[in-house]
């Protein structure tokens, strides 16, 4: 969904959040007033400043007097809403999602340049999953190296499609997009063409910086090397909201 | 991979395996018998398919080890002496990975003795590093390090050495495992703070402590 244009008389609603009594913006999604109100929610896609997909399902939440759960990055708040973030049957879904994004793919955080700086692997921590219950896939994904100044690791990715909405949506150039179904969707340049060939990219690395593990990456770093730094994107998405 | 019933085990802090297995581990470390000291924690060790940095982060523990001492007795490990695994332990540790036959013989084997099996480090938890070659074919591995980056005599080793599996996999794919310590390695501190809250006759969590790659 379309992030919200701003608007000039905004209604302010309340609601409940974990037995909390909160007020809100009608505009507001769940996550964001988690967020203000240091509620923590995990979550992989969702990006402030980006739009939002709903895809990995990890802010999922209990809403009173609804049957299913529902993400709390694309749910509205609404007047006399009671949420619940954090019950047991949650705990559980959050952590079996976690521990099938690992057996997906082969996240070796011991070798990564984003070990000690991964969303992932410190998502795995905070929602317990000291190991993973199936069996991994151990399936090989090729690293395209051939960038001058990047590299993407398929093998490493969440396919949360952070780098295709801040391309498009940020920067403006739409090089990744994503391709395939099931095991081999995979996020790709331009048409599937290495990333140094790409004839759209700008090499602005706006993609590496939100890029929540060590799927996107600068050329040239180390085991733990790569830190990566996401303040621009509220910024930037602020001033381009304004306009 | 895994069999049914491994995959179906739960969190070890809600776990019903580890319980009675840790307080059982506590009871014969704590119950005291009249007039002697209480009977110490026998730990058993073993080293698989890893780099031993486990057992190097283990001996990190520096001057602790000597409080530790008072405690538990090591009675089979690459750290000491004795060769042979005694019929009851009541905590077996695992480094490494399950990448032979004699790491699966081993597993089976702590498995089997042990009353409490805990995972050491990434190896041993998700395979890690030496779980690096499972996207390729056992046969292509063993080309690639024996053939063709050998210029000197090349030969595959055949003698004396266990067949290595086709597919490297984490202990609890092979065996049922209580307590899982990820990190490469985990840090002295994460072990040390495992093995007091065993000693404790706790449950450990070690996700307050350490993680993958940690």
């Amino acid at each position: 969904m379309p992030l919200p244009a701003p608007q000039a008389n905004v209604r302010v609603v309340t609601l409940k959040i974990d037995g909390l009594d909160l007020s809100a913006r009608e505009d507001e999604t769940l996550i964001e007033v988690c967020r203000e109100n240091k509620i923590p929610i995990p979550s992989l896609c969702w990006m402030e400043g980006l739009s939002i997909v709903g895809a990995c399902r990890l802010c999922m939440v209990e809403v009173s007097g609804s049957n299913r759960l529902v993400a709390a990055c694309s749910t509205r708040v609404a007047e006399g809403m009671e949420v619940q973030t954090n019950t047991e049957q949650l705990q559980r879904y959050r952590r079996t999602l976690v521990e099938l994004l690992f057996a997906e793919r082969n996240h070796v955080c011991s070798v990564c340049v984003s070990n000690g700086h991964c969303e992932l692997q410190w998502l795995a921590q905070t929602c317990g999953v000291d190991h993973v219950r199936m069996p991994y896939r151990n399936a090989g994904y090729e690293v395209d190296s051939s960038h001058e100044m990047f590299r993407v690791d398929h093998n490493r990715c969440v396919l949360c499609t952070r780098c295709v909405r801040v391309c498009d949506e940020i920067e403006g150039a739409h090089t990744w997009d994503v391709m395939g179904r099931g095991s081999d969707c995979k996020v790709i340049t331009d048409l599937a063409r290495p990333w140094g060939d790409s004839s759209t990219c700008t090499s602005c690395g706006k993609c590496v910086q939100v890029c929540p593990t060590g799927a996107l990456v600068k050329q040239g770093t180390s085991v733990g090397e790569m830190v990566k730094d996401q303040q621009f994107l509220p910024i930037l998405a602020r001033r381009r909201h304004l306009r | 991979m895994n069999t049914p019933a491994t995959a179906s085990m739960s969190h070890p802090a809600a776990g019903t395996g580890a319980e009675p297995a840790s307080e059982s581990a506590a009871e014969s470390a704590q119950a005291p018998t009249s007039g002697s000291p209480p009977r110490k924690v026998t730990i058993a060790t073993a080293w698989l398919d890893g780099c031993s940095g486990c057992h190097m982060s283990f001996l990190d523990m520096d001057e602790r080890l000597i409080a530790l001492a008072d405690c538990i007795d090591m009675v089979y490990s690459p750290l000491v002496d004795s060769k042979t695994l005694p019929d009851q332990v009541d905590v077996g540790i695992l480094e490494g990975s399950i990448s032979n036959e004699e790491d699966l013989h081993k597993a089976r084997e702590f498995r089997q003795r042990c009353t409490l099996l805990v995972s050491l480090g990434d190896c041993a938890v998700n395979g890690n590093v030496p779980a690096m070659r499972n996207p390729f074919k056992l046969d292509a591995v063993i080309e690639r390090a024996y053939r063709d980056n050998v210029e000197v005599n090349p030969q595959i080793p055949t003698e004396g050495v266990p067949r290595l599996l086709p597919v490297v996999q984490p202990i609890h794919g092979v065996v049922k495992v209580d307590i899982f310590v990820p990190g490469c390695p985990p840090r002295a501190d994460a072990i040390h703070y495992v093995l007091s809250e065993l000693i404790a006759g706790r449950t450990p969590d070690p996700s307050q402590v350490t993680r993958f790659g940690a």
